[in-house]
């Protein structure tokens, strides 16, 4: 298997301007080129304003560039419409954000079952993948707890599983341990340690270094361009005994 | 299979949202509810009143003409029909004997007496003087006992036969054929009773009659009297025929020159028909344009309050997109809810209508029939997808980096 040499992401001069009405234009992306390969974990960092958002939704394949190229798996889904883009959602891409995000009426089960409806899985298997997904990350016996009765890192975990269930080519992460303290924080980042060795490639955004150094490659984004792409030499290790 | 999915995933959600806000999907429903209830409350009226109309004129008959002076829809003013010769029983036998389309021809003439039996009375009875052939030619059937004979009717024997009202009215508890009964001070002899009609034409039925010899009636009720002359059209021969030989018939007795206008009418029931046809279609219109617009109120909320709904869950819209959920799948998620919502105001709907309309039976003659049923229900539904497609696109059409940064 040649891991390291499959790109999975790849973009080609992304620009991405928002008309502000009448002449005046913001300039987010100034033509950002980066490629990423599998098993890659990496950060993306940049202060607010600096267009480290605009880029995830990019890659997230939630928001398409004015112009430049985007590959995804070797598929150009920078002029995809709006259903095959949904498609990429679901089966390539797994969120994690930094407020879970998951539905509050709904309990684990049925939050982590949501993407593999929207694939069309049956029903039966749904419930088996889902089980999985959430021992996976720990949960096994939350299955049926709604989101307000699971603490703050059990919900990102839940969400975790959501975003795995599909075995999405990558894992995109919007400040996942924004809204968590710094031990359930540390937590999230273990799982994500774990998950990286299993194979998966993950993309993490955030603006703290802390969190980033986990990374092995961290990408510094200021003025809608990439200021640095550096690979991490001291890696932060969390102490997990 | 994905369509199945997306189904039942859209019911759930739809349930759990109506759950979620119950009072608020209680007061949208009630707009349906209200809607639902007044349409098809009209709807059954109608198709009561439809029924009640139709059986009622079956006591005309409806391959019995009717000859007379005045017609039963008046077109022109009351004085010319007035100033019209009157029509006479000698008609009848040249009616009989010239007109081969119809095989059964009587005259009525009609009086009000009252009727006694022992101590009962019965005020101001329809008595009606005509021959043998009365019950042939008006298609009435008797219940018990036999019509006049020729004989009798020829020779003006005291026999008579009453309707069902003025059976009941006189003989509550024994049998009245045979007994003798007083009309207008003169005996007559019970032969037979007819069968019930009912109906709203209560003066035109059999039931509140009494059938006398033609003879006996002009000598003990007086001669100079308006005749109707009832005559049946044979089997097998079209009504218009026999209504234009009959017309002929009738000119040449008139006497009328070419050119001249008919001096009579020739009434049928499907000129009952239509009137009535022409009416209740106005009463229907103007039903259910009413009923409609209380219906399209409750469409109207239904639409708000998906829109607050749509708002409401932007975030969720946005959380759904993220993960996979297509437009279709949005648009569909919130049609379903607002479907459901008019279709469970439909149920409770017609579950309140349809005792209502059995407690209006009491009173005026309603049904509820099944199309009324399964139209009602398909109405709701259809409203609710009406209403529900404008807040559903536009959740679809949400943007989802704009629909999960909504707080």
């Amino acid at each position: 298997m040649s891991i390291s040499n499959h790109v999975v992401i790849n973009l080609q001069q992304i620009k991405k301007i928002y008309d502000m009405g009448g002449a005046e234009e913001v300039q987010a992306l100034r033509g950002v080129s980066l490629q990423i390969q599998k098993n890659e974990y990496v950060a993306i960092m940049g202060p607010s304003g600096s267009g480290k958002s605009t880029l995830m939704n990019i890659i997230g394949c939630l928001d398409t560039p004015s112009s430049g190229l985007y590959e995804f798996n070797g598929v150009n889904v920078s002029e995809m419409n709006d259903n095959q883009l949904a498609k990429i959602r679901n089966k390539e891409i797994g969120f994690v954000f930094q407020t879970f995000n998951l539905l509050a009426r709904s309990d684990s089960l049925h939050n982590v079952e949501l993407p593999l409806i929207y694939a069309g899985v049956t029903s039966a298997d749904r419930k088996r993948l889902a089980r999985e997904a959430l021992e996976h990350v720990g949960l096994g016996d939350r299955g049926h707890h709604k989101p307000n009765e699971l603490s703050g890192g059990q919900r990102q975990r839940v969400a975790v599983a959501r975003a795995l269930v599909n075995r999405p080519s990558i894992l995109l992460a919007d400040e996942p341990t924004g809204n968590l303290d710094s031990k359930t924080g540390d937590e999230i980042m273990v799982l994500f340690e774990e998950l990286h060795s299993q194979g998966n490639t993950i993309i993490l955004v955030t603006h703290e270094e802390y969190i980033a150094e986990h990374a092995h490659r961290i990408i510094r984004i200021r003025d809608g361009m990439i200021e640095i792409d550096e690979i991490v030499k001291n890696r932060k290790k969390i102490n997990t005994a | 299979m994905y369509f199945l999915n997306e189904i039942k995933e859209g019911l759930i959600i739809a349930f759990r949202a109506i759950r979620a806000n119950k009072m608020r999907s209680v007061l949208t429903t009630l707009g349906i509810v209200i809607g639902i209830v007044s349409v098809t409350l009209m709807a059954t009226a109608i198709e009561g009143v439809d029924r009640a109309f139709e059986k009622s004129a079956s006591a005309f008959g409806s391959k019995v003409l009717y000859v007379q002076k005045f017609p039963w829809v008046q077109h022109d003013d009351w004085w010319k029909y007035r100033n019209r010769r009157d029509m006479k029983v000698e008609y009848v036998s040249t009616i009989s004997r010239q007109a081969t389309l119809v095989d059964a021809v009587a005259p009525s003439v009609l009086t009000f007496k009252d009727a006694r039996f022992g101590s009962r009375t019965m005020l101001s009875a329809f008595v009606t003087g005509t021959t043998h052939q009365y019950q042939e030619a008006s298609g009435t059937t008797i219940q018990d006992g036999r019509f006049i004979s020729q004989e009798e009717s020829d020779g003006g024997r005291p026999v008579c036969a009453i309707g069902a009202n003025v059976a009941e009215t006189l003989f509550p508890s024994i049998d009245p054929i045979g007994q003798t009964i007083k009309i207008g001070g003169f005996p007559y002899t019970v032969l037979a009773v007819f069968e019930k009609q009912g109906g709203m034409f209560g003066t035109f039925t059999s039931d509140n009659r009494i059938f006398v010899p033609i003879n006996s009636f002009m000598n003990q009720f007086g001669s100079r009297r308006d005749v109707l002359i009832s005559a049946r059209v044979a089997a097998g021969v079209d009504i218009e025929e026999a209504k234009e030989e009959l017309r002929g018939v009738m000119r040449k007795i008139r006497h009328l020159e070419p050119g001249e206008q008919d001096d009579f009418n020739i009434n049928e029931q499907e000129m009952l028909t239509q009137i009535f046809g022409a009416i209740t279609a106005v009463i229907a219109g103007i039903g259910f344009f009413i009923t409609g617009l209380s219906l399209f109120v409750g469409g109207i909320g239904i639409m708000n309050i998906m829109y607050v709904s749509v708002t409401e869950r932007t975030k969720e819209i946005g959380i759904r997109k993220a993960i996979g959920a297509r437009r279709r799948t949005i648009l569909f998620q919130f049609l379903v809810e607002a479907a459901l919502i008019c279709l469970i105001g439909g149920i409770i709907g017609l579950m309140i209508a349809y005792p209502l309309s059995l407690i209006a039976d009491q009173i005026l003659p309603t049904a509820m029939p099944i199309s009324v049923v399964i139209l009602s229900l398909f109405v709701s539904l259809f409203v609710g997808v009406i209403s529900g497609f404008l807040p559903a696109y536009k959740a679809s059409k949400l943007d989802p980096v704009d629909a999960l940064r909504y707080e």
